[in-house]
């Protein structure tokens, strides 16, 4: 990397450059290392871009296990019932709309409101992984039974361990929302979590459609 | 736990761990480059730097995709690529060569942005149609995302695939191919210093247009039928591997050592390391092409009296390719202990790592400075970051078109 600068001398040195900017009356802020925030922002979301790419290898998994399988369902198995799922659906979709609000608190730094929809974010996310844990234990087929049993369990168990994931990260914002004077000047954490939440539901969405709208 | 869980344990955490690099590099490349240094006025080495890192985003999670897979019929009695239980055994394969394939193109593409860098510093020439060189970097990337079935050609894979993954495996040679010939425009008629950075990256480039054409071969489905499973694969796999990216290695190692330890090393090792490494990999790899016509398998330790004369003609080069690595080490252990001291740009290359001293101070630039130019201004006698003064830069002298000073050194 002999001809890329060190991010973080780049960081240190820009100040410098800002002042010299400033003195010359030229700000050269928006090229170069001083974008912290879009800097993180943009690696966020590439990150998320490439996550996608393990759920996609698993939809296409699913996709041509599903259509080649001579018997897809497993021995006594006619299907998945969709009524409980459906419920979790609308749940956890209606959490973006809440995560959303609570931003939009953050953001007109109203800290209470924030705090309130945020935990009904992360109640709405318990509810959506207890409702899987219901689902589960109610099922007649194990993971062992067929690639319909493998598959089934991969996909909503590894989606669960992102909803968990963002409940987890969730926590931690609120928490952090305690400290005093912590998120005035906003914080990206909040932002990159919520963007989380709204990709483990979008991804939701495709894996419901496919395996319970789908069958 | 047994050996295969542990194996596909440490292949998803060196997954998950090189995506975060990725993240990290694309992201540094994308939004924190030096003011003014537009998309056109980067370095090409950036330029392919980020484009592996690029194919590492999309690649990685399949092979991580099918590792968990896998890892989940090993330990835990899934069926996903077990035929008895209703699996796939062959998308395993789609998984591992999905990114398996492009994989070869992260070593490939920085050794692209090695020979772009060291060729117009040592013919002292700009770099040839350097816009199309960078794009067809990205052109690559797209490409590698859909040419891994040629790796499947022998699986059972349908009609329509093949074709369609041959056709797709020779349009990647076409950007390949663009940079080849760029790098062959940028040294034609030029002012070539042959150091020891120069030799090895000609070298490299030597035995890159060979592995380019076993490797065209090789996407013909009939020829890869013929020769699957045999060594012509590993001698078209060893010109890409050990004739492109290890000569593009050392050749990088000699071009920036001096800015790394500010010292600089001895001309007359480094050629013989080359002469060593050249004769040695040519005599190891280019056997094993007449071997796999022959039909030698890969993979078995043995073989039949009648492949015995190319084979002793290999090990002969495998001795040598060994040998070629004392003066190396002697030369760069050496060097940086007891080296001359190198000046800030004793290639009187062009570039910003040229601009600091030797080895780069810590901050690396007190002032960040503002890029006006692509580093490959040779002979236009123009700046390369805002306010440089030509006069007191060492590349002022080169309009006057003397050669002599930068002879070998060491």
């Amino acid at each position: 990397m002999s001809t890329n600068i060190d991010p973080q001398l780049n960081a240190h040195g820009g100040a410098v450059a800002a002042e010299v900017a400033i003195a010359q009356g030229t700000d050269h802020s928006t090229d170069h290392g001083h974008d912290e925030l879009g800097s993180l922002r943009f690696g966020f979301w590439i990150f998320l871009l490439s996550e996608s790419i393990i759920f996609i290898s698993f939809f296409v998994s699913y996709t041509i296990y599903k259509t080649s399988t001579v018997d897809w369902l497993p021995a006594g198995v006619s299907g998945l019932d969709t009524a409980a799922p459906a419920v979790n659906t609308v749940v956890l979709i209606s959490s973006s709309f809440v995560i959303y609000v609570a931003e939009r608190f953050l953001h007109d730094n109203k800290l209470w409101g924030f705090r309130l929809f945020w935990l009904l974010t992360m109640a709405m996310g318990v509810y959506f992984l207890y409702g899987q844990a219901v689902e589960w234990s109610e099922l007649e087929f194990g993971f062992t039974d067929g690639t319909f049993g493998g598959i089934f369990y991969l996909l909503t168990g590894f989606h669960g361990l992102h909803v968990l994931t963002g409940v987890l990260l969730q926590t931690l914002m609120l928490g952090k929302s305690f400290v005093p004077g912590n998120y005035e000047t906003g914080e990206f954490g909040v932002e990159a979590t919520s963007l989380f939440w709204h990709f483990v539901d979008v991804i939701w969405v495709i894996l419901f459609a496919l395996l319970y709208l789908w069958q | 736990m047994n050996g295969q869980t542990l194996w596909l344990l440490a292949v998803a955490l060196s997954g998950v761990s090189s995506i975060m690099g990725a993240v990290n590099i694309v992201t540094t490349i994308v939004k924190m480059r030096a003011p003014g240094m537009t998309w056109f006025k980067t370095p090409a080495f950036v330029w392919t730097v980020m484009s592996a890192q690029i194919i590492q985003l999309f690649g990685l999670p399949a092979l991580t995709a099918g590792a968990v897979m896998l890892l989940m019929d090993l330990s835990f009695g899934t069926h996903f690529f077990d035929p008895f239980g209703g699996g796939a055994p062959v998308l395993y394969q789609h998984f591992f060569w999905f990114y398996s394939h492009p994989a070869v193109y992260v070593i490939i593409l920085p050794i692209f942005g090695i020979f772009s860098e060291l060729f117009p510093v040592y013919a002292r020439k700009p770099l040839f149609g350097y816009p199309v060189v960078v794009i067809s970097s990205l052109v690559i990337v797209g490409l590698s995302a859909i040419v891994w079935v040629h790796h499947m050609y022998a699986s059972g894979t349908p009609n329509w695939m093949r074709l369609l993954f041959m056709l797709s495996t020779m349009l990647i040679s076409v950007p390949t191919g663009i940079k080849v010939f760029a790098w062959v425009a940028t040294v034609w008629g030029g002012k070539i210093r042959l150091t020891s950075a120069m030799l090895f990256a000609l070298g490299g480039l030597v035995m890159f247009v060979f592995a380019g054409i076993t490797g065209v071969m090789l996407a013909s489905v009939p020829v890869d039928i013929h020769v699957n499973n045999t060594y012509f694969v590993v001698g078209h796999f060893h010109y890409v591997i050990y004739g492109a990216a290890v000569m593009g290695v050392y050749a990088a190692i000699y071009h920036w050592f001096p800015k790394m330890t500010g010292r600089m090393y001895y001309e007359g090792l480094g050629k013989l390391h080359f002469a060593l490494t050249f004769i040695g990999a040519n005599l190891n790899f280019f056997p094993m092409h007449p071997l796999g016509l022959q039909g030698m398998p890969r993979r078995v330790a043995s073989y039949d009296p009648e492949f015995a004369f190319w084979n002793v003609i290999a090990s002969l080069g495998a001795f040598l390719l060994g040998v070629s690595t004392l003066p190396f080490i002697l030369n760069m252990v050496s060097s940086w202990i007891q080296g001359e001291r190198a000046s800030d740009n004793p290639w009187r290359a062009i570039g910003l790592e040229w601009l600091v001293a030797s080895p780069p101070p810590v901050e690396n630039f007190e002032v960040i400075p503002t890029v006006v130019a692509a580093p490959y201004g040779y002979g236009k006698n123009e700046p390369l970051v805002l306010g440089q003064t030509l006069a007191t830069d060492p590349l002022s002298s080169e309009s006057n078109g003397s050669g002599t000073e930068f002879a070998a050194r060491g």
